[in-house]
């Protein structure tokens, strides 16, 4: 065994960091690194570089335009871009969406979207959740009844991250109400400008718009915009889910929530000393390095698993636990370190473009990220309802 | 980047396991337990014919120069089965420091025969008081012409009953520490023989006024070998953790599935799976980290300090967790001399203070933590 990266994969590291440093515009890289909200318009400025370089599509094969990575490239990849403040892709289209429509979609599905998606002309959203559907996810009301050539959808659709900005929205919808849970539920494509959606706004804890409730009223669907066969949309919706717990553990982001920690709690001083000296706060800040090394070498022990022909499966709810659990931790260290500091909440520089002096912008966003960070071990499948999976799957409990 | 085992490696696995599922079931440990501890057992005779002794040494010195993933593959075996033979005790750490330290001359008398199994040794390392700082030594090394005199008291000293010799490390008038061997039997030596918390034999050894010939000194400075030894023998230890571990997780969640209370098996209860399901977390995580214990060794000092101290760390507070929740959810049964798993509790938890606790360990990542 051993833990080294190759030669070559050591040189791809340079390649993208040299990138990145090169074509990360400089306002973008800021807005991530104070935790600003970015519009838009930064999201798809990035995306078209990345798109321009052909590494959009990370998790792509070659044969739909994506780069030909493997695992270890992706997460060299990963680390890098987290490390020089560059935007995480939004992933609907991209590592969502595309994956469903390459296994399961129709030729005509794959060639008019997939370009559509690697191009940035698409944005996608996810209408899985409803108010009644949370974990629960099969428990979903949302009706599409066929009439003719289209489907009429009714319901209501939560949680759509950044569907604000959203052209396009895949969702799970019930076509057939009397078939046992699973099974009576179809996946589709919706063009939001279809009349009869309304997105409203949900305004999170840190006073952030990133969600929404999508609002589906009489809305007519063609039916060439199913994704496989009618019923069949729990297996493309379990399909996606595994896409979208792999590199869920946000190890890049937690390796640079340290180096920032650590940096912060030196640079910060406690009666004269620096903070990290403090030892019950020391202490914390060495128990999260524990944590990251094991999670580290768990998360090489996956990739290896991968990149050797194994499917990410239970591990990656493990992953998803503990990574989860580092970054809340280490979100909360950084409120801490930051102390009063800590306390001004200043939404419109954070969701916003307004200004504010130097000193408050370094540490505006502590708080605000503190309480977004609680949604790491919501989303993607509760913590609780992963630590189930594994119960199932891999104890056979 | 690679964590698949060679063909030889899985070899070695499987060999190993068949032999500790054949030799060492409950019974057989207590038996084994129970047997006097001078001669080498059957079960180490057989280690040596498979070469297992031989394994964890360089070829330089007569080994088959196996790594630190053929280590772990061994320690991991041993831990699953609980196996009560000092593998770490009486072989890796005293030989270790041996090859570290030894001249030819003491290499044929003391190192040869420890590798073919006809002899083990022990390494008297802590004293009183020193918790589990292997440099806070009080005891005496003095020269007189061409003999050496030695006094002092080493505490918890593993395998003492069983070692044909001790290696024993001194304060010399230098300032240094020195490194001795000691045969059993030696006029001024007395034993006080006891069992661990988890039934290992150790003992305290007194030094009064011992006299050795200078052949018995196998160093005069033997401070960086002793830190080379150590860091072998923790991640040896992180390997051994594992196989208890993963056989403490494998027994109770038999036990939850098997048994019955309100008419459901236990493994129906989310909370006790949930449990299950955390103790299972900390394993794989100390896996992790016992793989990055055990691929450090051939680093430079710090850098494999540093990964050793933070495996150790994380690995004992994983122990004593999986420990305690073993005996949690076996209820009553888990608090019995009966019930097996209650052994590996104590194995556990005792692997935690082995080599320095998780405390200890903290504070060497704290003291080195990086904060660029």
């Amino acid at each position: 065994m051993n833990l080294t990266f190759s030669p070559e994969e050591q040189a791809f590291r340079a390649q993208v960091r040299r990138f990145l440093a090169d074509a990360l515009p400089g306002d973008i890289r800021e807005r991530v690194r104070l935790g600003r909200h970015l519009r838009a318009d930064d999201h798809l400025r990035w995306q078209n570089i990345l798109s321009a370089q052909g590494w959009l599509a990370a998790n792509w094969p070659t044969e739909h335009g994506g780069p030909g990575w493997g695992p270890v490239e992706r997460h060299i990849f990963d680390e890098e871009c987290a490390a020089a403040h560059a935007p995480t892709v939004v992933p609907f289209g991209v590592n969502m969406v595309a994956p469903v429509i390459m296994k399961f979609g129709s030729p005509e599905q794959q060639q008019h979207y997939l370009p559509r998606i690697l191009s940035n002309q698409d944005w996608w959203c996810q209408g899985y959740s409803e108010p009644g559907a949370g974990s629960d996810l099969a428990g979903l009301n949302t009706r599409a009844v066929r009439e003719g050539d289209h489907y009429i959808v009714n319901g209501q659709k939560t949680w759509t991250t950044l569907g604000q900005h959203a052209n396009m929205l895949f969702c799970l919808v019930r076509t057939n109400p009397d078939a046992k849970k699973q099974a009576g539920i179809s996946f589709l494509l919706i063009d939001m400008q279809s009349p009869g959606i309304t997105v409203r706004p949900i305004i999170t804890l840190d006073g952030a718009h990133e969600v929404n409730e999508v609002f589906l009223d009489n809305v007519r669907v063609p039916v060439e915009n199913r994704v496989g066969e009618e019923g069949q949309g729990w297996t493309c919706a379990k399909f996606l889910l595994t896409h979208e717990r792999t590199g869920i553990a946000g190890l890049g982001h937690a390796k640079q929530a340290l180096r920032h920690l650590k940096s912060l709690a030196s640079r910060i001083e406690h009666r004269g000393k620096p903070l990290l000296a403090l030892p019950s706060f020391r202490l914390r800040v060495v128990k999260a390095e524990l944590e990251l090394m094991a999670l580290e070498v768990t998360n090489l022990r996956v990739i290896a698993a991968t990149r050797d022909g194994g499917a990410p499966g239970a591990e990656s709810s493990l992953l998803k636990v503990r990574g989860s659990e580092l970054r809340q931790e280490l979100s909360e260290l950084t409120r801490r370190a930051l102390g009063p500091a800590a306390l001004p909440f200043f939404p419109d520089f954070l969701h916003g473009d307004a200004p504010l002096d130097d000193a408050n912008a370094q540490s505006a966003s502590a708080s605000a990220q503190y309480f977004n960070r609680r949604k790491l071990s919501i989303y993607g499948g509760a913590n609780e309802i992963q630590k189930s999976i594994v119960a199932k799957t891999i104890l056979e409990m | 980047m690679d964590f698949a085992l060679t063909d030889e490696q899985r070899m070695l696995e499987e060999t190993l396991t068949r032999l500790v599922a054949d030799q060492v079931s409950p019974t057989q440990r207590r038996a084994m337990l129970d047997a006097p501890r001078q001669a080498p057992s059957t079960l180490w005779r057989t280690f040596a014919e498979l070469g297992l002794l031989h394994m964890p040494f360089s070829e330089a010195v007569g080994g088959l120069g196996g790594d630190g993933t053929d280590l772990m593959i061994i320690m991991q075996a041993l831990g699953r089965g609980l196996v009560p033979e000092a593998y770490v005790a009486g072989l890796v750490l005293p030989g270790q420091l041996l090859a570290l330290t030894a001249n030819s001359v003491q290499q044929t008398r003391w190192l040869a025969p420890l590798l073919e199994g006809e002899h083990q040794l022990a390494l008297a390392w802590q004293e009183h008081g020193a918790r589990y700082d292997a440099f806070a030594v009080s005891t005496q090394a003095i020269k007189h012409n061409v003999q050496w005199r030695l006094t002092g008291r080493k505490d918890v000293v593993l395998n003492l009953e069983a070692a044909a010799a001790y290696l024993v490390t001194a304060r010399l008038e230098s300032g240094k520490l020195g490194l001795f061997i000691l045969p059993a039997g030696t006029p001024g030596l007395s034993l006080h023989l006891y069992r661990t918390m988890d039934d290992q034999a150790a003992g305290d050894l007194t030094l009064d006024d011992v006299t050795l010939p200078d052949e018995n000194c196998l160093s005069e400075d033997v401070s960086e070998a002793l830190i080379d030894v150590l860091a072998l023998g923790r991640a040896a230890l992180c390997a051994d953790a594992i196989g208890a571990m993963e056989e403490a997780c494998d027994q109770t969640l038999a036990y939850l599935k098997d048994r019955k209370q309100f008419g459901l098996p236990l493994a129906t209860f989310q909370a006790l799976q949930h449990r299950m399901v955390d103790m299972h977390l900390h394993l794989e995580q100390s896996r992790s980290m016992a793989i990055l214990a055990c691929t450090s060794l051939s680093l430079p000092a710090d850098e494999r300090d540093y990964k050793i101290a933070a495996a150790k760390a994380y690995c004992g507070e994983s122990a004593r967790f999986i420990a305690e929740q073993a005996i949690q959810l076996h209820g009553g049964m888990g608090m019995t001399e009966e019930c097996h798993v209650a052994h590996y509790a104590k194995h556990l938890v005792m692997f935690d203070h082995y080599l320095g606790d998780s405390d200890y360990h903290l504070e060497t990542v704290s003291d080195q933590l990086s904060v660029a």
